[in-house]
């Protein structure tokens, strides 16, 4: 399953070498580490020619204030056919965190970036409706941020 | 209510003791719920309707999806604070005589969840009768519950029940903080008006119970 | 006399555009049919639906915050309360995703148990949706007879685990402890009476005509649109997508099991509907195998700086109440890494994203929940259908707001 799987890695490589900068693999899973202007590209070679029709998940990490870069967006692709997983991670620094949004490879990546940009404060560019999808609309700030408290800022009022 | 009570507000004594025997004892003998059911004891509410624990032998017998036709507001679950005040907006509908059970550590105190996106307590929002601590609590303990609310009405009387005051409705429900679908001049009004912090809110209303201790 | 068109007052012309144009509706949060919080913003006009929009978030708890800040067994007990109506799934999908972080290997009967209580838990979890859905379409008394046959499930649950709907029973490593004694019985006796209850639905249900002619043709959506949306579990495989993670994916020992996998073609209501059906005897059939396979042995791995030590043991032993106390008090670090471990919950896929950078609490815990992605979909499912068969498509949909919000 990881020969297949690096088999594929190397087919990525070959089409675009800038596409793949770090590729590691632990515990079964292949992570790829892309630069972040050729993640749309690399999404639509891995639907259309590789086979990985179903994003499973896209999630933001924040790796706390101080790091450099300081968020991760990481793409977990699956193929229904078969049935193998992929993870792409895109870095992205705290004062420019952009990406653009896969939103027209897979349409299930709309909510799931929403809920980035709602928690993590991440902008996907191109998004065709990005607003807050879990805070409420006129929360302050982003949630899921190190640097924002458990217990909030405000105690609750009403208003 | 206004007739009701200036009616009994003007009986004597020993006519309202009888009145309120025969009163307590119809109001308690069909508590409606209303469904508000919000997380996992909802399940454990759905569970106490069901037929293992069955609640309608209690008079509660069916769950009214309108809150105008409803006596008692089952608070079961976390309230998180973009829901708030859809709590408050119900609370408000229902008409008196009107009741709230808070079951659930979440909804008595916050629970498991003490973080900025879960309200501590429902009792900041509305002023609760019975609570019921447990997550999630038995069925049986929700059947206990309604069985304390029941004999708290029998020792209520007509003449002490006043109407929640319209004026504290009307403060604590700002129009505009129920979520529109964005763009609407209200909305962006009100923001605007919170934003240059010209209207002064108080942190939570005193609900009238509070009030009437103190005074 | 009667008045020519042309003299009619103009008050009279904002009236008629108003019944050709389009009402909002909001529909929600507090409704009896939309299975939570849930609010949607529909465009009508008319009775059919424009279009759809889901609005959620009223249930939204930041669970994923405070998993940061507990350390890896305290955050088992927050992951009940997630997808509350199958709370065995999510602690299956937390619990594995730590054992890949620190490669621990679960001993057989551990794991056997897990499936047991895994498919268990995932009958229970059909029966709510059967009950909620006939409920809403109008059949109210499968609702008592499904809450009946899991209150039997919760009995169960219960007696293994001390909580029937926060169960916690798995930990990091196995389980919490062992089945009472007298379990196997009483699970056979259940599984021995689950047939007939089925039969029974089968009559009440399946076979109506009513029921028929309400879920017919509703909500279709085909298989590449539910590919591309990302739906899993039954909502995909009603729509003919050949899917399961149990099969496909397999964990904990499910390959070694005999089971089917129903797929229907139709991808509207009614197939889901007869999806879901038949997984709840796949279910039946997998726990009768688990039950037959119960041999006696270990059911925490042999790992002393990660598994709670018995309480004999920790009475008796220097060692042991030392390890307890470091487990309990400071936690067991876990080595940095990130681990992405789906699992086929009773609503799709549910996946763990857990990355650990060396210390006791985990550093991102994001759960992938399958309701939060089907439902992603309903606007494609609710346009021009009509309001009375959107609460069909959502009870179809088998949404959990705890697992949607998080």
């Amino acid at each position: 399953m990881t020969e297949q799987l690096l088999g594929f890695v190397d087919q990525l490589t070959n089409k675009n070498s800038e596409w793949v900068t770090v590729v590691t693999e632990a515990l079964g899973e292949i992570t790829i580490f892309t630069p972040r202007e050729s993640i749309y590209d690399i999404c639509d070679f891995l639907k259309k020619e590789l086979g990985f029709d179903m994003l499973a998940d896209l999630c933001g990490v924040d790796r706390g204030p101080e790091e450099d870069p300081r968020f991760e967006v990481n793409y977990h692709v699956f193929g229904t056919k078969h049935h193998l997983r992929l993870r792409l991670k895109v870095l992205l620094s705290d004062d420019d965190p952009k990406v653009e949004s896969v939103t027209t490879v897979w349409r299930t990546a709309d909510w799931h970036e929403r809920e980035t940009y709602d928690l993590l404060g991440v902008i996907f560019e191109n998004h065709p409706d990005l607003r807050r999808i879990l805070l409420p609309s006129d929360f302050d700030g982003h949630a899921l941020r190190k640097d924002y408290p458990l217990r909030g800022y405000e105690p609750y009022s009403m208003n | 209510m206004g007739l009701e009570n200036t009616l009994f507000d003007s009986l004597p004594d020993v006519v309202t003791v009888k009145l309120d025997a025969v009163i307590n004892w119809a109001r308690k003998s069909s508590i409606w719920p209303a469904t508000f059911g919000l997380a996992c004891c909802a399940i454990e509410m759905m569970g106490t309707a069901s037929s293992r624990q069955d609640i309608s032998r209690f008079g509660a017998e069916t769950f009214r999806a309108s809150p105008r036709q409803a006596d008692c507001m089952i608070v079961s679950g976390r309230v998180s604070r973009k829901m708030a005040p859809v709590l408050r907006r119900i609370y408000d509908q229902m008409p008196e005589p009107k009741w709230v059970i808070s079951m659930g550590a979440c909804a008595t105190s916050g629970g498991v969840f003490d973080n900025y996106a879960i309200v501590q307590g429902v009792d900041k929002i509305v002023p609760v009768d019975i609570y019921i601590p447990g997550c999630p609590p038995r069925p049986e303990m929700l059947v206990h519950a309604i069985t304390m609310l029941q004999d708290k009405i029998m020792k209520e009387s007509v003449k002490d029940r006043h109407d929640t005051f319209e004026a504290e409705s009307r403060e604590s429900m700002v129009p505009g903080t129920l979520p529109v679908t964005e763009g609407t001049a209200l909305e962006l009004e009100t923001e605007i008006e919170v934003a240059e912090g010209e209207t002064s809110r108080p942190y939570t209303v005193p609900s009238r119970h509070e009030r009437r201790r103190s005074s | 006399m009667s008045v020519a068109v042309e003299n009619i007052p103009s008050q009279f012309e904002v009236l008629d555009n108003a019944l050709e144009s389009e009402m909002t509706l909001s529909m929600g949060p507090q409704h009896p049919s939309t299975h939570g919080v849930l609010r949607l913003d529909l465009r009508l006009d008319g009775e059919l639906v424009v279009k759809a929009i889901p609005d959620i978030g009223y249930l939204h708890t930041g669970m994923e915050k405070l998993f940061e800040y507990k350390k890896y067994q305290q955050g088992i007990v927050i992951t009940d309360r997630m997808d509350y109506l199958n709370p065995l799934g999510n602690n299956l999908a937390y619990v594995m995703a730590a054992e890949k972080l620190l490669q621990l290997e679960i001993p057989e009967r551990a794991q056997v148990i897990r499936v047991l209580m895994c498919e268990l838990q995932r009958i229970a979890s059909h029966m709510v949706w059967l009950g909620t859905h006939c409920l809403d379409i109008g059949a109210m008394s499968v609702f008592f007879f499904c809450f009946r046959e899991r209150e039997k499930i919760l009995n169960l649950i219960e007696a293994a685990s001390g909580g029937r709907m926060t169960p916690s029973y798995f930990r990091i490593g196995g389980l919490m402890m062992d089945l009472p004694a007298g379990f196997d019985n009483r699970c056979r006796q259940f599984l021995r009476d689950f047939p007939e209850a089925m039969n029974t639905f089968d009559t009440l249900v399946t076979g109506n005509t009513i029921w028929q002619s309400r879920t017919r043709g509703i909500g279709v959506i085909s298989a590449e649109d539910a590919i591309d949306w990302g739906l899993t579990g039954p909502c995909l495989r009603g729509s003919g997508v050949d899917l399961d993670l149990r099969r496909d994916n397999p964990y904990t020992g499910y390959e070694t099991y005999d089971f089917d996998i129903p797929v229907e073609n139709d991808g509207d209501v009614w197939a889901r509907f007869k999806v879901r059906m038949r997984e709840c005897i796949e279910s039946y059939k997998i726990a009768g195998q688990a039950l037959e396979r119960l041999k006696p042995g270990p059911i925490k791995a042999d790992a002393p700086k990660i598994v709670l030590p018995d309480r004999d043991d920790m009475r008796k032993h220097m060692d042991s109440l030392i390890h307890h106390f470091l487990i309990v008090a400071e936690g067991f670090n876990v080595p940095p890494g990130e681990v992405y471990h789906p699992i086929e919950a009773s609503k799709g896929e549910l996946g763990v994203y857990m990355k650990s950078n060396g210390g006791p609490k985990p550093e991102r815990v994001h759960f992938r929940g399958p309701s939060f992605v089907n439902l992603s979909a309903l606007p494609v499912m609710a346009e021009g259908e009509m309001i009375a068969d959107v609460v069909a498509i959502i009870g179809s949909l088998d949404i959990v707001l705890g697992e949607i919000d998080r």
